[in-house]
C-alpha cells in the first residue's frame, strides 16, 4: 500500500522487532548476536529518522509552512535517541548487560511515546498536506528504508 | 492550520510529581484508619471505618494519582496544549488534597458541615480540572480510540463528581428525600466504572502493546469495549428510576452485562501479554497481571454472588468486591504505571538540561529494582490480607497496617527517585558550569 500512514508504521513495528531480537541476545549474554542484531537494528532506526527528515517533513513543510512545530519536536526527539543508539553501541563494545538493559528501556519509552505521536497525529496530517506528491514522498521513503533492508 | 498543536514532550516536572508524592501518604492513612478501627471498619461497607477508608483510596490514592497522569500524558497522546499546567496543578493539587481530607473527616466525625464544604472544594478544583483537560482533549488533530475513551473518561469523572456532590450535600442538609442508596450505587457505577475502569482502558491501549511490545488490542474490540461499558453503565443509572428507594428486578441483568465487558477486558489484557514479544517480567508487568487478575476475580465474584444470593446478601460480599477493585484492580495500576512513568520523567528532564557530553543516567538508575521489588511484595501480601480479613475480620488491623507499610514503602521510593532527581540533576549542571568556565 502506497501511504505515508502505512510504510511508516510498518517500519516502526520492523524497527520493534529488531530491538527485541537485540535486546533478547543482550540479556542472554550472547555478544557476537548481540553486535549482529543490534547493528541491524541501529540502522534501521538511523534510516528511518533520515527518511523523515531529509524527505518526509520537508515536504511536509513546504506544504504546510509549518516548520516550527511538530517536526522540530519530531526532529529533536531522533536526536534524542540517536543518542541513545550511540550509549548502546558503547554497552555492546563493553559487553555491559546492564548498561545495555538501562539504556534500552529508556530508549523503548522515548521511541514508543515518539511513534505514537507520529501515528496518531503527524503522519495522518502529513497525508492531508500532501496529497498530491504523496505518490514521490513515498516512493522516497520506500527506496530509503529497503536500502537497509536484506 | 490546526489548532494550538504543541508538540512539547512534557509540562514541568514538578506539575506531576506534586500529585505522585502525595498519593501513597493516603494510602498509609487509610491503612492506619483500619487498623485503628478494626474488625468493626469490615463489618459493612456502610461502616464509618470502611467509608473513610474507600474514600481515602479512591479520591486521595487514586484520584491524586491520575489526574497528575492525565496532566502529563495527555500533552503526549493528544499533541494538546494543557492551558497554563503549572497553574492547573497549583491550583487543583491543594484543593483536592484538603477536599479529600474533609471528605474522609466527615464520615469519621460524622460532621454534617464537612461534607458541605468537601462537596464545595471538590465542585470547584474537579470543575476547573475538568474544564482545562476537556478544553485540550476536544481541540486536539490527534486521532485514535485512546483519545475518545479519555474523553469518555472525563465524563464519566463529571458524572461521579456530580453524583457526589448530590449525596454529600444530602448527608451535609440532612435532606432524606433522595434514595440515598440507589444514588450510591449509581455514584459507585460511574467512579468505578465509567471514570476509573474507563481510565484504565483508554491508558491500556496505549501502554500495554508499548511497554511489552504486545500485539495491538484488536480494532473491533478497542471499539466495543467503552461503548458497551458506557451503555451498561447508563442502563444502570436508570434505577434512579425505582420505585421505594429499591432497584428495578432487571438491573441484575445489568450488573450480569457490566462483569461481562469487565471480564473481557482483562481477559483480553492477559491473553494479549501472554503474546509479548519482550519477554523482560519487570514490577510494571506483574502489577499489571495482578490488576487483570483482580479484575477478573471481581467480574466472577460478582456472578457468584448472583447465582448463589444468599452469599451476595452477606454484608461482606460489597467489601471483598471493594478489596479487588480498589488496592486489587486500581492501586495495582496505579503503582505499576508509576514505576514507569517516573524513572522516564526523571530521565527526560534530566536530560534537556544536560549536553550530549553529559548524558544522564538510564531509567534503571533512577529506582533501584529491589526497591521496587520489595514494595510490590508487600502491596500483593496486603492485598492477600486484606482479602483474608474479609472472610476474618480479625485480621483487619493486621492487614491494615501492612498496607499501610507498603504505601509507605511507595512514597518512600518516590522520594528516592525525586531525590536522585535533583542529585543527578545538581552534577549535571555542575559539569556544564564547569566547562563554561
Amino acid at each position: 500500500m502506497n501511504q505515508v500512514t502505512q510504510i511508516l508504521p510498518d517500519h516502526h513495528k520492523h524497527c520493534d522487532e529488531l530491538f527485541v531480537a537485540a535486546e533478547d541476545a543482550a540479556q542472554r549474554g550472547d555478544w557476537p548476536a548481540t553486535a549482529a542484531t543490534f547493528a541491524r537494528f541501529d540502522a534501521q532506526m538511523r534510516a528511518h529518522f533520515a527518511a523523515e527528515e531529509e524527505v518526509l517533513f520537508p515536504t511536509f513543510e513546504a506544504a504546510t509552512g509549518m516548520s516550527g512545530g511538530p517536526t522540530q519536536m519530531m526532529r529533536y526527539e531522533h536526536e534524542q535517541m540517536r543518542t541513545l543508539l550511540d550509549q548502546l553501541a558503547t554497552a555492546v563494545t563493553a559487553r555491559d548487560s546492564d548498561g545495555y538493559a538501562g539504556v534500552a528501556e529508556t530508549l523503548l519509552m522515548l521511541l514508543q511515546q515518539h511513534n505514537m505521536k507520529e501515528e496518531n497525529i503527524l503522519y495522518p496530517m502529513c497525508e492531508q498536506a500532501l496529497a498530491a506528491d504523496a505518490g514521490e514522498v513515498c516512493e522516497k521513503i520506500s527506496a530509503m528504508l529497503e536500502e537497509e533492508h536484506a | 492550520m490546526p489548532p494550538t498543536l504543541s508538540f512539547e514532550q512534557a509540562p514541568p516536572i514538578s506539575v506531576p510529581y506534586r500529585f505522585f508524592l502525595t498519593a501513597p501518604l493516603f494510602g498509609v492513612l487509610a491503612g492506619l484508619v483500619l487498623a485503628w478501627y478494626g474488625p468493626e471498619a469490615f463489618s459493612s461497607r456502610w461502616s464509618q471505618g470502611a467509608l473513610a477508608m474507600t474514600h481515602l483510596l479512591v479520591v486521595d490514592f487514586m484520584l491524586q494519582a491520575m489526574v497528575g497522569s492525565l496532566l502529563q500524558i495527555v500533552a503526549v497522546v493528544a499533541g494538546a496544549n494543557i492551558w497554563r499546567p503549572l497553574l492547573v496543578a497549583t491550583v487543583v493539587h491543594p484543593l483536592i488534597t484538603a477536599g479529600a481530607v474533609m471528605l474522609a473527616s466527615a464520615f469519621v466525625f460524622e460532621q454534617p458541615f464537612l461534607f458541605i464544604m468537601a462537596a464545595m472544594v471538590f465542585a470547584i478544583a474537579l470543575g476547573f480540572f475538568l474544564a482545562v483537560m476537556l478544553a485540550a482533549l476536544l481541540r486536539t488533530p490527534a486521532q485514535g480510540m485512546p483519545i475518545h475513551v479519555l474523553r469518555l473518561a472525563l465524563l464519566g469523572l463529571l458524572i461521579t463528581v456530580g453524583l457526589g456532590f448530590t449525596l454529600a450535600m444530602s448527608l451535609g442538609l440532612d435532606d432524606q428525600s433522595l434514595p440515598l442508596g440507589l444514588l450510591v450505587n449509581v455514584h459507585v457505577a460511574w467512579g468505578l466504572g465509567g471514570w476509573a475502569l474507563m481510565l484504565v482502558i483508554g491508558v491500556s491501549y496505549l501502554v500495554v502493546p508499548m511497554f511489552q511490545l504486545t500485539p495491538a488490542y484488536p480494532l473491533w474490540l478497542t471499539r466495543a469495549l467503552p461503548l458497551a461499558l458506557l451503555a451498561v453503565i447508563c442502563l444502570w443509572s436508570l434505577q434512579l428510576g425505582g420505585r421505594n428507594g429499591e432497584a428495578q428486578s432487571w438491573q441484575s441483568w445489568v450488573g450480569l452485562a457490566g462483569m461481562v465487558v469487565a471480564a473481557t477486558y482483562a481477559a483480553a489484557t492477559l491473553w494479549l501479554q501472554s503474546r509479548r514479544r519482550r519477554r523482560q517480567t519487570d514490577v510494571t508487568f506483574l502489577f499489571w497481571r495482578v490488576a487483570m487478575g483482580s479484575l477478573l476475580a471481581y467480574a466472577l465474584s460478582w456472578l457468584l454472588f448472583l447465582a448463589w444470593p444468599a452469599l451476595g446478601a452477606s454484608p461482606r460480599s460489597a467489601l471483598w468486591l471493594g478489596v479487588l477493585a480498589l488496592p486489587g484492580l486500581f492501586i495495582s495500576v496505579i503503582t505499576g504505571m508509576l514505576y514507569k512513568i517516573v524513572p522516564f520523567l526523571n530521565w527526560l528532564h534530566l536530560q534537556r538540561i544536560g549536553d550530549p557530553r553529559t548524558p544522564p543516567p538510564n531509567m534503571k538508575q533512577m529506582i533501584p529494582e529491589k526497591a521496587m521489588r520489595r514494595q510490590m511484595q508487600a502491596h500483593f501480601a496486603a492485598l492477600a490480607l486484606l482479602l483474608a480479613a474479609v472472610l476474618w475480620p480479625a485480621l483487619a488491623p493486621l492487614a491494615g497496617l501492612l498496607f499501610a507499610a507498603s504505601c509507605a514503602l511507595l512514597e518512600w521510593n518516590m522520594v528516592g527517585a525525586v531525590r536522585r532527581y535533583e542529585t543527578f540533576r545538581a552534577r549535571i549542571l555542575a559539569a556544564v558550569a564547569g566547562r563554561g568556565s
